[in-house]
């Protein structure tokens, strides 16, 4: 431990607050009793989608495209997902044989 | 009676929630025992470990924390970092307003564990016919939150003892995400939306690099669905 018990608590209550924040945040500003605006019932409908798209990207940030092997561990992971989802559409399904073919590309082909 | 059957509901909310947790099972057993050992090999024993993952209980900045646990005292830098690091969940929080009304004491916590995982799943799953929203999402949060836990226990008092090759283990969270992307995709209406948030967030990454990529891609986001909200309440529209 570099800190002391006291200031690590310090910290951890520090990044607590500042999640929390960020998480109660809409609900203050939006409180219950109030009737939303069209402005935020129109942002429930489209932030979703439009976020999903986010977080796919967001997980494939940290992807080498210029280098070998340009990505082709997570192209070719998320194109099996993506093809298995299409073609059964059972959700475990698709991501145990993504996750699969990725662990098995990461650890033997691109290893 | 009315208290045994009430039960019997709860059990089978649970029943019905399960399933669908178990992507978020794999990737945060598979993070969180990552988050133990690392604490562990700074220093920090698993009693540490899991109080964060109780308090903090959010992926990132939990393993950027440990950068901020080995350094210098700086409890305000780490509340601001907190902040950035996290603030893609104002939106979440904005997406399931209409979601989490009226669901009394329940709605504290599906808003204290609002994490990328559970939102995607709550946002896109409804309880089945019949059975109480909050109870629904709360077993699919309330699980998630478990996994988070027990990973970082895990991982801090038996992380050494792994002896299988768990390498590209957490690709099950990206997966997940390509799966609900899909599933969001299914209907029609959201697809503009679905390829703005892609674009920008491409568009951010190439500007602003991997490591500032979020907070950009969001204002962007907003602003361009801010832009396009009358041609896109259209395409709401004709979904009828």
């Amino acid at each position: 431990m570099t800190l002391t018990p006291v200031e690590t608590l310090a910290i951890i209550l520090a990044l607590a607050a500042g999640t929390q924040l960020t998480r109660w945040l809409p609900f203050w500003v939006f409180p219950e009793h109030k009737e939303p605006s069209p402005v935020v019932t129109y942002l429930g409908k489209v932030l979703p989608p439009a976020m999903m798209g986010l977080l796919v990207v967001y997980c494939l940030k940290g992807v080498v495209w210029t280098a070998a092997p340009y990505g082709a561990p997570e192209i070719l992971a998320v194109a099996v997902v993506a093809l298995l989802h299409l073609w059964k559409g059972n959700v475990l399904l698709s991501i145990a044989g993504g996750t699969a073919l990725y662990m098995l590309l990461v650890q033997t082909v691109f290893a | 009676m009315e208290e045994a059957s009430k039960k019997g509901g709860r059990l089978f909310a649970l029943k019905t929630a399960f399933p669908a947790t178990i992507p978020v099972l794999t990737g945060y057993l598979c993070l969180g025992m990552a988050f133990g050992v690392l604490m562990q090999t700074n220093g920090y024993g698993p009693l540490w470990a899991i109080l964060m993952s109780l308090l903090v209980y959010a992926g990132s900045i939990q393993f950027l924390s440990i950068a901020l646990l080995t350094t210098a005292f700086d409890p305000l830098q780490a509340f601001l970092l907190s902040v950035m690091v996290n603030a893609r969940h104002i939106f979440y929080g904005l997406s399931v307003l209409g979601k989490y009304r009226g669901l009394g004491k329940i709605r504290a916590f599906l808003i204290f564990g609002l994490t990328d995982e559970t939102f995607s799943l709550v946002s896109s799953l409804e309880p089945p016919e019949g059975m109480e929203r909050g109870t629904f999402y709360f077993w699919i949060s309330f699980l998630d939150y478990l996994y988070w836990v027990g990973g970082a226990a895990l991982g801090a008092v038996a992380g050494n003892f792994i002896t299988f090759d768990t390498t590209g283990l957490d690709f099950a969270l990206t997966a997940l995400f390509v799966v609900l992307f899909l599933e969001q995709w299914k209907h029609r209406e959201n697809r503009p939306a679905a390829m703005i948030g892609v674009g920008c967030t491409i568009v951010s990454l190439v500007i602003f690099g991997a490591d500032n990529v979020v907070i950009p891609a969001m204002v962007l986001i907003l602003a361009v669905l801010m832009a396009g909200r009358k041609k896109l309440e259209r395409t709401e529209e004709s979904k009828v």
